[in-house]
């Protein structure tokens, strides 16, 4: 049963692998002078204003949140979805409850503009 | 020793050390990594129990979601994520005391219960978790209830979240 | 083959390392992490029990998945409470959150 996931595994230890790799050459061969202009944040050849790390907006904070009930809502989604079948009706007006208390939330997200980016 | 359990001591020792990280490290953002790294184990060991749609459920939503909203977060409070005072408060000692003692309390319940070197009972082949998973969360005498509920839960947060995080112009 | 000891082992192991990252970190998004450790140590309980005491009936599955929606909703709500607190108070370390209203 365990045999089926040996490609993931091999996947898994080939990508690591590569990875430490590629940093490990990188560092052990690579030229490094460092200067205090190429240490600076880039920023087009002009010289940078500000610090780099300013707050970000909120907005990508509500994405991640709509994003994330989304997310679930797939998770409860795909075991419905293998016995659809032998449901029948019943088992689809319970998923469009389903579907239409979430409704709630995402018409509310909508309505207070979560989801517009000016 | 067999093949399996080598698997699990591997993947077991992984998880265990990235979740110490995760609380032991300073810098929040190599937390948030760490936190990823045990979420994969995590789902490693699922594989191991023969919950594929769990491992497969917990990337998705742990390393894919929560983890993204984590990191959001640190980045959206970022100034304290260069906090140089101590990361721990005073009575980080209690804490370990009482998190040790838990870890030993729980040992030793589980060792005076019979069942606890039980093997795992042989699956079937016929067996389909994923198929009674979705039978099981949709038919009225287990667990429609909760599943409505849960898209209530789900509802509140979503909204709660929006009222608290809004920013008023 | 592996005995359930491992796992309850494991999951007590986890759990522990997130409590004590719940009562020791002072940000409150490190606690939050714990938090998500502890529910992730449940979890594995859950699952393993399914496994090996009651693999016909699929509660601990069920059970598990009901976690995952708690645990996102968990972190939604709790981080944006950290962010709104942040906004207004400048701090998201736990000791310095004292007030019930401000």
């Amino acid at each position: 049963m365990l045999i089926e996931y040996l490609p993931i595994a091999i996947l898994l230890v080939i990508s690591t692998g590569l990875a430490a790799l590629i940093v490990w050459i990188g560092n052990t061969f690579g030229p490094r002078r460092p200067t205090l202009r190429k240490s600076l944040p880039y920023e087009s050849g002009m010289n940078p204003i500000g610090p780099g790390t300013r707050r970000m907006p909120v907005r990508f904070y509500l994405v991640a949140v709509l994003f994330i009930l989304f997310d679930i809502e797939v998770v409860f989604f795909l075991p419905w979805a293998i016995v659809f079948r032998q449901l029948g009706l019943f088992g689809l007006i319970e998923m469009f409850v389903f579907i239409f208390i979430l409704l709630v939330g995402y018409v509310y997200a909508w309505k207070k503009g979560a989801l517009e980016w000016e | 020793m067999t093949a399996l359990q080598i698997i699990f001591l591997i993947t077991a020792v992984i998880t265990l050390g990235a979740a110490a990280m995760v609380v032991i490290t300073r810098n929040l953002v190599h937390a948030a990594l760490w936190l990823i790294m045990t979420f994969f184990g995590i789902s490693v060991l699922y594989v191991l129990l023969n919950a594929g749609f769990l491992a497969v459920a917990q990337v998705v939503i742990y390393i894919g979601a929560i983890s993204i909203l984590m990191i959001f977060a640190i980045m959206l409070t970022r100034r304290v994520q260069q906090d140089f005072g101590p990361q721990t408060n005073a009575a980080w000692p209690w804490a370990l005391v009482i998190a040790a003692a838990l870890f030993g309390g729980l040992i030793w319940i589980f060792s005076g219960w019979g069942n606890f070197f039980t093997q795992a009972p042989v699956m079937g082949e016929r067996a389909d978790p994923l198929r009674q998973l979705g039978m099981a969360l949709v038919s009225p005498e287990q667990y429609v209830i909760p599943f409505e509920v849960a898209s209530v839960m789900l509802t509140a947060a979503l909204i709660g979240a929006i009222m608290v995080a809004w920013e008023r112009k | 083959m592996i005995p359930l000891s491992y796992f309850l082992v494991f999951a007590a192991a986890l759990f522990s390392i997130g409590l004590y990252g719940v009562l020791a970190r002072r940000n409150a998004i490190a606690i939050l992490m714990g938090v998500e450790l502890m529910l992730n140590a449940v979890n594995i309980n859950l699952v393993a029990f399914w496994r090996y005491i009651t693999p016909t009936q699929i509660a601990g599955q069920a059970f598990a998945v009901m976690v995952f929606a708690v645990a996102a909703a968990e972190v939604a709500v709790g981080l944006a409470l950290v962010i709104s607190i942040y906004r207004r108070r400048n701090t998201v370390v736990a000791d310095d959150i004292d007030l019930l209203k401000f």
